[in-house]
């Protein structure tokens, strides 16, 4: 019982990272229509920011979660102006084979300047050691990570489903052209939208940080990960991309602790059983897929 | 009020209108009729903005709309109900309601008189919009243009596929737009419904305007044309 409940809190931790990244690439998709395959990139980028912030400047942790995800902000605004929205006018294709370059880009530049062996993060004092609930003693720092991310879901959820944006971003996810015939400038969202989807990658970095081996590979075998986890929940679904995200941390965690040789493969025997049944993804539309 | 002069049209290689002219003048209301795949749909998107492979112009109320962008042309007062009448499921009853925002305030349909026009839709306000009935989703879809004040209404086929007691529901709203004084460019397949709303019509075939027909004109040739449309 002990062992299940540990297992649960780790694949959610583990679970929580999608989610927060899975949100990103689904809002991203379904504003620009741009399968941003630089997502995993960006996560990697979070968590190096993150530890080069850290060595350089002393930045704790805590200032770390707010800044870095400013500053991807930032980054995902330049991308978008300079590079995506030239391309968006074409076949997807083009962003497509853009975004895989730029992720190959990024990881290099990366290695070149701090090496493949990895950088060393510290975690705060206060989320180190064990909780305990009742007899069972949880690691404090996945307890963390599962509540913010929750936090951070619910608080993207209000802006999508309370707001004139969220309505705008829902709309235009749905049917884009038709939303810009009924009077809606949707390209004034286009490039703070892509600024948020990257923004929340790079939160999911920094989360990450104190958790995961910081390395320029982090992001390769993540981005994987990361598209079944939209597949299965239904590109474009915003809902789907956050439960999608935690199923898949589950049933990792779950994974590795009874069938570690396995642990990888259930993963894609998930989502190929989700296709199966279900073409457009647990929370997809028909129409959209 | 709204003006098309010269519009070509092409999908590639392939043309689907050929210099097409219309007019519509201030409150009136004009039909569209014509076989499927004479350009009809073609035609109104071009209009829109949303099909830009066209030459020729686009004027509303003297402002050539040539250059400017599908959002900028709602705003000035185009509003688009489109032929599979493009309700959000991701959006409840009343957000497919104000998404688009208001243009022009004199005009504009407040909620609460859309409301009292349509009581099945205040009655369905927090329902996701595509749970509604198929004339049902037809009225929303009038009511969003509605309340945005457009000047011209763009119809595209709104009788389709409803029951005769919905399209008689369709023909009332159409007629008391009319009477608010709205200019309406309706797209049309069935011949009775068209008669009994429009003013004027001009009959579209293979992408040219083959004729243009004042009402009594229309009906006098109704049996020909339903021939001709092949109902």
């Amino acid at each position: 019982m002990n062992e299940i409940l540990q297992y649960t809190v780790q694949g959610l931790a583990a679970g929580s990272f999608y989610a927060l990244a899975a949100l990103g690439l689904a809002i991203i998709f379904g504003v620009l229509g741009v399968v941003n395959f630089a997502h995993g990139a960006c996560y990697m980028l979070g968590a190096v920011t993150a530890a080069v912030l850290l060595d350089l400047v002393g930045m704790n942790f805590w200032v770390a979660l707010l800044v870095v995800p400013v500053l991807m902000f930032v980054f995902g605004v330049l991308l978008e102006r300079l590079l995506v929205s030239r391309l968006t006018a074409l076949d997807p294709l083009y962003n497509f084979l853009l975004t895989f370059g730029l992720s190959l880009l990024l990881v290099d530049l990366v290695k070149r300047q701090y090496g493949v062996s990895g950088l060393p993060y510290t975690r705060p004092e206060i989320l180190t050691g064990q909780l305990s609930v009742g007899d069972v003693r949880l690691p404090t720092y996945q307890v963390f990570v599962l509540v913010f991310s929750l936090l951070v879901c619910l608080g993207v959820w209000l802006l999508m489903t309370r707001t004139r944006i969220g309505m705008i971003v829902r709309a235009s996810t749905e049917k884009s052209e038709l939303t810009r015939a009924l009077g809606v400038d949707v390209s004034r969202w286009v490039t703070p939208v892509f600024g948020f989807g990257i923004a929340l990658a790079g939160l999911a970095g920094v989360l990450a940080a104190p958790f995961r081996a910081i390395t320029a590979d982090m992001g390769s075998s993540f981005i994987i990960i990361l598209f079944a986890v939209v597949v299965i929940g239904g590109l474009g679904s915003i809902v789907g991309a956050v439960v999608a995200g935690f199923l898949v941390g589950l049933v990792e965690a779950f994974g590795q602790a009874y069938a570690p040789t396995l642990s990888q493969i259930v993963i894609f025997v998930l989502m190929a059983v989700v296709i199966l049944i279900r073409p457009a993804g647990l929370f997809g539309r028909e129409e959209n897929a | 009020m709204l003006e098309i002069r010269g519009l070509d049209a092409f999908y590639g290689e392939a043309q689907a209108l050929h210099a097409v002219d219309i007019t519509v003048g201030e409150g009136e209301v004009v039909t569209l009729v014509g076989r499927n795949g004479a350009g009809k749909t073609t035609l109104l998107r071009s209009i829109m903005g949303l099909h830009r492979d066209v030459r020729g112009s686009v004027t509303l109320a003297g402002k050539d709309l040539t250059r400017t962008p599908a959002h900028q042309r709602a705003r000035l007062g185009l509003g688009w109900v489109q032929d599979d009448r493009g309700i959000y499921a991701s959006l409840n009853v009343e957000e497919n309601l104000t998404l688009p925002p208001v243009t022009h305030v004199d005009s504009a349909w407040s909620l609460r008189q859309v409301y009292d026009a349509f009581p099945v839709l205040a009655d369905r306000r927090r329902a996701p919009g595509t749970t509604l009935s198929g004339g049902e989703q037809q009225m929303l879809a009038v009511a969003r243009v509605l309340r945005t004040g457009a000047r011209v209404l763009l119809l595209d086929e709104p009788s389709e596929g409803l029951a005769p007691v919905i399209v008689q529901r369709i023909r009332d709203i159409v007629l008391e737009v009319k009477q608010r004084g709205s200019t309406v460019l309706l797209v049309e397949q069935n011949v009775a419904f068209a008669a009994s709303v429009a003013d004027r019509h001009y009959v579209l075939a293979e992408g040219t305007v083959a004729a243009d027909l004042d009402n009594a004109e229309f009906t006098a040739r109704q049996g020909e044309l339903l021939e001709y449309l092949g109902m």
